[in-house]
């Protein structure tokens, strides 16, 4: 069962360093016109993204009743998918926990890591797990969950107490850095899935359980009684939750990072899913919309110096949406989690979803 | 004058050609293997390294047999996780082969109800995968145990959420778990975590170790019980003073590889949330980004605890085999 198969994952990535060629070699010229981007290729040559996911989180990667894979970060999926093979059907989602994420993405068994993973120096660092990140799609904060029976208002409420935390998680250090700034003692129960750690939570061994403030809402909607689990006031930390590419592939890594910068964007025109075909048709009858041109991909070749189809941005679009639709329909006011837009709001309205210029 | 044959056809020299040549092929492929090895991680930007061991680890451990903080390095939470593993696999070796060589026993019992219920535990128990089994005690037994007043109180052993408490000898006196504020409090304490996980692991063990038994009690010739039995002797003499020494030598054998099958089984631990070596490797593995030499660690780590047990029964093996004058 699962903790035989997760031993396993570092085995084929042993064997692939011992046995691997240094076929990464090469490439280097790049230049304007030909991209070389191995994994780019790849993915075009399979017809199909294998997108890395959690699978479990309501709002951000969960399987429906209907069997198929919905919420935010499917949907940066999808808009990957339908930029780069032109159908964000054409998706093999993998279920990982927290422990296994970062050996899938080295070993190349995923393209792309959309599974609420929260950007760090050591995750990113070549020295470190050497993760190429994406634009952030969701800024949390690191919050504690307890139940409105045991009276804790505060983080110093919960000295000596069993704290449960999925482990390998930045969570799981936050919460040793805090509890010892405040100089209480705790006991952290560590678990490998979140499956484990809620269900130990729910079977009452803690007292409190800590993960970012998203997830927690999102879980409590799974809850027996949603209404007896308090989220605590306190914020633990900065959790920029950022999909991620393998390091070493800056062609492949360009070609995310500019579909999701083209969902920002596209919310920042107001250009949605329902009227996406409206504005290429409008940017099609008049020359004079130049930056509306350009995004669009009716002139120019944005598309084509990442390697991706002139309009991989309608593609996208048309797909799932608009940033903004994308957060309303998975975790905002059209959801179950009916969370705030909060940081995750538009530049221009105070937030910090910002786009570079397509130009 | 016999001539001696040329050097390819000597008989002396070719086993040696061959040996030479078979190892020479070996060496090919491990140099081969490691500087693939090598080249593939310094591409990759991780030559292996072993500075972090020194850094501060930054997370707590729930529960250490060693004093542990955060500020602490790596190598110390490895230890302390090491100490947890030696710990629960000791219990675990002591638990399940008494209970494994009771139940082997009972299989040749006269009492025919308590024969068939060590066939019926054996049966069930092996049957089921150890982690289901795990998890089972876990989260669904001992995670419904009520806290406090309504924990369950035996004389001079509460079982409760919380843990496992019994009653021993502290500053020379004899203390039973006592409720403090509504917390337990009792010299010998196991929390819930490794309660769960010694149960599940001796449960599943033992009922290996009973076959063991079994198998060895049943290869002693019938001739022993009846000669025992003719000199009047009571079954549980006969099984403790004749029959069990002459077993041993089959047991032993089987036995070994139930005990390091036990160590194995004992890095399950992270399933119930245990702080073993395991789980603390891979919250290490995590932090530092360091997947081969964390492995490398894990790995020898396992090999030298198994090895270790092997020695050790395998030298209980040489005291118990007939020595032939």
């Amino acid at each position: 069962m699962a903790p035989l198969h997760r031993r396993l994952l570092a085995a084929p990535l042993l064997m692939a360093l011992l046995l691997g060629g240094c076929a990464s070699e090469g490439g280097g010229s790049g230049g304007a016109t030909g991209v070389q981007s191995q994994k780019l290729d790849t993915v075009r040559g399979r017809g199909k993204l294998i997108c890395g996911v959690d699978g479990k989180l309501p709002g951000f990667s969960f399987v429906e009743s209907s069997g198929s894979y919905s919420g935010l970060d499917v949907d940066i999926c999808k808009a990957v998918a339908a930029a780069v093979v032109d159908d964000p059907n054409k998706i093999e989602y993998r279920d990982l926990n927290s422990s296994e994420r970062f050996a899938a993405l080295a070993s190349g068994e995923i393209d792309l890591l959309s599974r609420n993973t929260t950007m760090t120096l050591s995750r990113d660092a070549a020295g470190g797990n050497g993760l190429s990140f994406a634009p952030t799609t969701f800024y949390d904060g690191q919050g504690v969950m307890v139940p409105v029976a045991s009276g804790v208002k505060t983080l110093k409420d919960l000295a000596g107490k069993p704290i449960c935390v999925e482990s390998g998680t930045t969570t799981e250090l936050n919460l040793a850095d805090r509890m010892r700034e405040i100089k209480a003692a705790y006991t952290p129960l560590k678990f490998q899935t979140g499956d484990q750690t809620y269900t130990a939570y729910l079977g009452g061994r803690c007292v409190a359980v800590t993960s970012d403030r998203s997830q927690l809402a999102a879980k409590r909607t799974s809850f027996p009684d949603p209404q007896a689990h308090l989220l605590l006031d306190e914020v633990l930390s900065k959790e920029p939750l950022t999909p991620a590419t393998v390091n070493g592939d800056p062609a492949w890594a360009d070609a995310v990072r500019w579909t999701i910068f083209g969902l920002f964007q596209a919310e920042e025109l107001g250009i949605t899913k329902a009227n996406v075909a409206a504005k290429v048709a409008e940017a099609k009858a008049n020359p004079n919309l130049a930056d509306l041109r350009r995004f669009l991909g009716v002139e120019g070749d944005f598309g084509k110096q990442l390697g991706l189809p002139p309009d991989f941005v309608v593609k996208a679009v048309s797909a799932v949406g608009n940033y903004g639709e994308i957060f309303e329909r998975n975790v905002g006011q059209e959801s179950k989690l009916k969370l705030a837009r909060g940081l995750n709001r538009q530049w221009k309205d105070g937030g910090l979803i910002y786009s570079p210029p397509f130009r | 004058m016999p001539s001696s044959p040329p050097w390819w056809r000597d008989r002396r020299v070719i086993p040696w050609l061959v040996q030479g040549v078979v190892g020479l092929v070996v060496l090919v492929v491990i140099a081969f293997l490691l500087g693939n090895l090598v080249r593939n991680l310094s591409a990759a930007g991780l030559l292996l390294s072993w500075r972090w061991l020194g850094q501060p680890a930054g997370f707590d451990l729930s529960e250490s047999v060693l004093p542990f903080n955060a500020e602490l390095p790596y190598w110390r939470a490895l230890m302390a996780g090491l100490v947890n593993t030696l710990r629960a696999v000791a219990i675990g070796l002591v638990g399940s082969t008494l209970l494994g060589t009771l139940l082997g026993m009972a299989a040749f019992s006269s009492n025919g109800l308590l024969r068939r219920l060590a066939v019926v535990y054996v049966e069930v128990i092996r049957n089921i995968p150890l982690l289901l089994q795990l998890v089972f005690w876990y989260f669904v037994v001992f995670l419904s145990l009520p806290n406090g007043t309504d924990a369950l109180q035996f004389p001079g052993v509460v079982l409760a959420k919380s843990g496992f408490y019994a009653a021993g000898f502290e500053q020379g006196h004899w203390h039973g778990p006592a409720l403090i504020n509504g917390v337990w409090h009792a010299p010998l304490r196991l929390s819930v975590e490794l309660t769960a996980l010694l149960t599940g692991l001796i449960a599943y063990t033992s009922a290996f170790i009973a076959e063991v038994v079994r198998g060895g009690i049943a290869s002693v010739a019938k001739g022993q019980w009846e000669a025992a039995a003719s000199l009047g002797l009571h079954w549980s003499i006969t099984l403790r003073r004749v029959v069990l020494p002459q077993a041993l030598r089959v047991i032993i054998p089987g036995l070994n590889s139930q005990y390091i099958g036990l160590a194995k089984n004992s890095s399950l631990a992270v399933a119930v949330g245990y702080t073993d070596l395991y789980s603390v490797a891979e919250t290490t593995l995590n932090q530092t980004g360091r997947a081969v030499e964390v492995i490398l660690l894990l790995l020898g780590a396992y090999l030298v605890i198994d090895l270790l047990i092997s020695a050790v029964m395998n030298g209980l093996n040489r005291l118990v085999q007939i020595r032939e004058r």
